[in-house]
Order: C-alpha cells, then structure tokens, then sequence
C-alpha cells in the first residue's frame, strides 16, 4: 500500500547516511531536492527546443503532464467502488485522453516537417 | 515487484521524458523523442497498474479505453489551425483530473499510503494537497475560459470593470485563507470553499486578457499544469510525477517567457489584461488613414515582381491560415524555386496563434523546413532581398515599433521588411491589425499593395506564373 511512502523514506535515510546529514532529513525535503533540480533540467533542455518546434513542444508537455494517471490508478485501485474510486476512475479517463491525444497529435505534427528534397 | 524496482522503473521513465524534450532540438530527433516519450509513459502506467493496491481492473481498463478512444479521434482530425483550442482543453482536463486527485486523496488517504494512524492526513501532506488542488482547480476553469475565447465560443475583447483587480485580490487571499483553515483543521468544508474559489478564480484570471494575448495565456497554462502535476507528485511522494511536472512547468515558464519578450512586454502586464480592448472603438481610424495615396497592382504585376526577382523572402501571418492560402502559397513558391528565384518564409515569434504556429501550419503545407526562417536568422538578410511579399501579417512588420514611442507596440521586435528592395503586401483592405494600428509600409513608394484575400491573390498569382 504504502510503498512509495516507505521508499522515498528508505532513500531519504540512506541519502543522510552518505552525505553525513541529519539521519532524520525529513522526505519532503529529497522530494524538494529533485524538484528543484529538474527544474534545472526542464530550463537547459527547453531553451535547446528549436522555436520551430514550439507547439509539438506544448502538446508533448500536455502528454507528459498527464503523467498525473499514476496518481489517478491509485486513487481507482481498490475493488470496493466509493466516491473516492469513482473520482479516481473519472481522472483517469481524463487523463488517458491527453495522453493518446497529446501523443499522437506531436507525432503527426512532426511527421509533417520536412527536408527540402534534393 | 519490489519497490525499489518500481522506484527504478519510474525513474527510467522520467529519464524518457526528458530525452523526448530533447529529441525536439531539431525536426530529425523528434520523432525518436516522441517516442521516448511513449515508452516512458507506457512504463509509468505498467508499473503502476501491477502495484498491489491496484485490484479495480475492469474499470480501469474501460476508462482508458474510453479516454484512449477520444483522445485518437480528436488527434487524428483537428484541424493544424485549431492546436490552440485543443492546448488549452488539454490543459483543463490535466487541471480537472488533478482536482479530482486530490479530492479523492482527501477522501480516503489510505489508498495513497499517506493517512497517519487516525486515518486523516499529515500537516505535510494536507498542505501538498492543498497546493495540488488549487493550482489544478484554477488551471481547470481558466484553461476552459481560454478555450472558450480560443474557439470563438465567447468574444475574444476583453471583459474588464471596475474593481476586478482588487476583487482578484480578495479572492486570492481568501483561498489561502480557506487553505490554511483547512491545513489546521482538515475539515471539508475549508477544502471545498477552498477549491470553490479556485474555481471562481480561474475564469476572472483569463477573462480581462484578450484574443491576441492568448499565445501567452496557453503558455502560461501549460506551465499551470505541469506544477499542478508536481503538486500530487509531492502528495503522493513519487519522484517521477515530481520530475515530470517540473519539466512541463519549466517549459511553458519558458515560452511564456519568449511570448512576452516577441511582444514587448511583461508577463504582468499581459496578466493584468485589457489589452487591444481598444481595437473595437477606434472605428474612425480607417477613413482617415485611406486618404493616404497607395500603390495599388494586380496579381499579374504581382507575378511579375516575383518573378524577376534573384530572391524573395515571404512574411506568412495568421490571415495566411484564415485564408486557408497554405497550400496554394506553396505552389507559388514551388514555381519559383522552379525558376531559380531563392525563396525563404519568414517568421515572427507570435505569427500564430500558439508559440511555433506557424512553423506547423507551413509544413502541413509541404513547405521544407529548411526554408523557414527564424525571426533573428533571416532579419540581416532583408537588406539583401528583392522582393518581401507580406501576407496576412501586418504588426509585426510595422516600422513605427521602432521609431515610435507613443505607438502601443513600441519596442516591440519586427521583422525588418522595409530593408527590402520592393515589398509586395497582399491584405483584403487598409484595415488595422490587433494591435489597431496604422502601417507605413503600406504607403512607401516602394511598396505595391495587392488587394484581396490571401487564397484569391495565390492563386491569380500561380495563374500568372504560368
């Protein structure tokens, strides 16, 4: 149930015993860390999107956002159907239609770029 | 699996998500990037969906495949010309499914592994949640507002009046007001009223902000959901939707950031609205500009021009796409390729309705890409170019963003048309543009105005070519 929980606090506590830190880090601040630092990643591999490619980039991210299904599977998981399944299953069906959607209209926008032929 | 092989599986996956931003450096790389992309996501949803707390298959698998469903059809017919409408719905529902996250994780925090040992929530997670929902919440409404004016379903003018600011204000701060409440005494009525303003929040956000503003509302949006989904990825302690929503969020901070800077100004001073309100009132402006001698040709001269010239460089506004001239446009160019003429597009960072626009409805077009140049590529070479055949663009092209400080678009960057030899404008009449300004190109000697609608003057002019 409560795996991720668990883990993150694993790695939380392995990560203070390597860097000599508090043993008690608490896990938001490792879920803190790796935010701010793939905010770095998300601003270098942005500003390198040629701007001719700007609006796959939106629809791609639009998929990529949808990534919130993993939340919405969870919340749909358990068999005894309640508001908060229910609720869940409505998120996903949500969700899925960006991510078919958002993923195969980027593919059939960059399917049309094209080289001069020569 | 083990949870550290599911900790593993996720991070792969956010390792594809960022290779397939990558791969969109350039045209070759993002199709292998797309596909990146997909794989990371199939991962994230295998992975997910074998958790031992996942028992609800049957209706897990309908839902998907009826979003699945949806989403392919919509994919496969949209209109190019509509990507800006189907962004910004997008975005609602990633904001919609967020809320509906959230509301469900308040609902029954044992699901999500985050209930302490009463059943109710952690500080640290009620305020998570509490950040995950409101942000989703406002993303949810405004994104439906931007669709609404994007698809003409409502009036792209701006809807201001007095006090609106200072409303906003007032709701802001009673949200945070309900949010802390609740991160207190974790009842639901704080959470709902909490979410309720959101709500609210998110169309009086969008609605002072008009049409020609909207490529930096759905940028903005963009970013919105990507912190929405950060927001339960902090909820649900999962690095990947952490990862991931930061990488959405940065990108559309990003072309926000770009749109602004194309326009001149600043991301408050879009957000504040009101903008280009003024367009419909200054309806005396016409007459007194069409007093100003011009020199009027017709497709044959036109084709004459064109054809003459060793290079031409096409400036292609949204009017081109209205038009629906795409393609006829393409054959012009093919014949004068055909003929030895170099030929280039030109384009201006907001040419189109969403950031990139126009770059996607020239390729739908069969336009290469290699011919289509950047705003700072092909600028010094306008001094070079015989011919700069304008069409359907007209602020972008307007000397007066440089010369004159009292003119709205001031300091605005353009491309640098009236540097060419000859310019060719083809434009259905001398009427202004968003911006309601008037253009000098338009009465320069140099210049030959084509009157008539872009499809109409393509194809008299490929008819002439011949």
């Amino acid at each position: 149930m409560s795996q991720n929980v668990i883990d993150t606090t694993q790695a939380a506590a392995e990560a203070a015993v390597q860097t000599g830190a508090h043993a008690s880090a608490d896990p938001f601040i490792l879920a803190f860390t790796v935010f701010v630092l793939a905010i770095f990643v998300g601003y270098h591999v942005v500003w390198n999107v040629t701007p001719a490619l700007h609006t796959p980039l939106m629809s791609v991210t639009n998929a990529i956002s949808s990534i919130i299904i993993v939340g919405a599977i969870l919340a749909a998981g358990p068999l005894e159907m309640n508001l908060g399944t229910v609720l869940g299953l409505i998120a996903v069906g949500l969700a899925s239609v960006n991510i078919f959607g958002g993923f195969m209209v980027t593919q059939r926008m960059l399917a049309m770029f094209k080289r001069r032929k020569s | 699996m083990s949870a550290n092989m599911v900790a593993l599986a996720y991070l792969i996956a956010a390792v594809l998500f960022i290779l397939a931003l990558k791969g969109l450096s350039s045209p070759e790389s993002s199709r292998r990037g797309n596909l990146f992309g997909m794989i990371g996501m199939l991962i994230a949803m295998v992975v997910t969906l074998q958790l031992p707390s996942v028992q609800n298959y049957a209706w897990i698998f309908a839902a998907l495949a009826v979003g699945g469903l949806i989403g392919g059809s919509v994919a496969r017919k949209i209109p190019m010309t509509h990507m800006p409408q189907l962004v910004a719905f997008m975005h609602s529902l990633v904001g919609l499914a967020a809320v509906l996250i959230a509301v469900s994780a308040f609902y029954d925090p044992a699901a999500y592994g985050i209930a302490d040992i009463d059943g109710g929530l952690h500080l640290a997670s009620r305020i998570e949640l509490f950040l995950g929902a409101f942000i989703g919440a406002i993303t949810f409404t405004a994104s439906i507002v931007a669709f609404a004016k994007l698809q003409g379903l409502v009036s792209g003018r701006p809807v201001t009046f007095r006090g609106q600011h200072l409303l906003n204000l007032l709701l802001g701060l009673g949200m945070i007001a309900a949010g802390v409440v609740f991160c207190i005494g974790q009842g639901w009525e704080a959470f709902l009223l909490m979410l309720v303003i959101a709500l609210v929040l998110g169309v009086l956000l969008i609605i002072p902000i008009g049409g020609a503003d909207m490529p930096v509302i759905v940028s903005m949006l963009n970013s919105y959901s990507g912190w929405a989904a950060a927001g339960i990825g902090f909820t649900l302690s999962n690095n990947m939707l952490i990862i991931a929503g930061a990488l959405v969020g940065s990108s559309g901070a990003i072309l926000s950031y770009i749109m602004c800077k194309a326009m001149n100004r600043s991301l408050f001073n879009v957000l504040l609205g009101g903008f280009g309100g003024q367009v419909a009132t200054g309806g005396g402006y016409d007459e007194s500009a069409e007093k100003r001698p011009v020199n009027a040709g017709s497709a044959e001269d036109a084709a004459f021009l064109l054809r003459n010239a060793r290079s031409v460089v096409i400036v292609p506004g949204y009017g081109l796409a209205v038009a629906r001239a795409q393609h006829a446009l393409k054959e012009v160019v093919d014949k004068l390729i055909a003929s030895g003429v170099q030929v280039r597009f030109a384009i201006h960072p907001v040419a189109g309705r969403m950031p990139g626009h126009m770059n996607v409805l020239l390729a739908e077009a069969d336009v290469p890409y290699d011919i289509v140049c950047e705003m700072d590529e092909i600028n010094p070479e306008f001094a070079e170019t015989d011919v700069a055949l304008v069409l359907g663009a007209n602020d972008v092209t307007n000397p007066a963003a440089r010369t004159d400080p009292a003119c709205p678009i001031y300091g605005m960057p353009i491309l640098d048309v009236e540097k060419a030899d000859r310019i060719l404008v083809v434009k259905r009449s001398l009427s202004v543009g968003y911006a309601g300004l008037d253009n000098d190109i338009f009465y320069m000697d140099k210049t030959m105005m084509l009157f008539d609608d872009a499809k109409k003057a393509c194809e008299a002019i490929l008819k002439s070519l011949d």
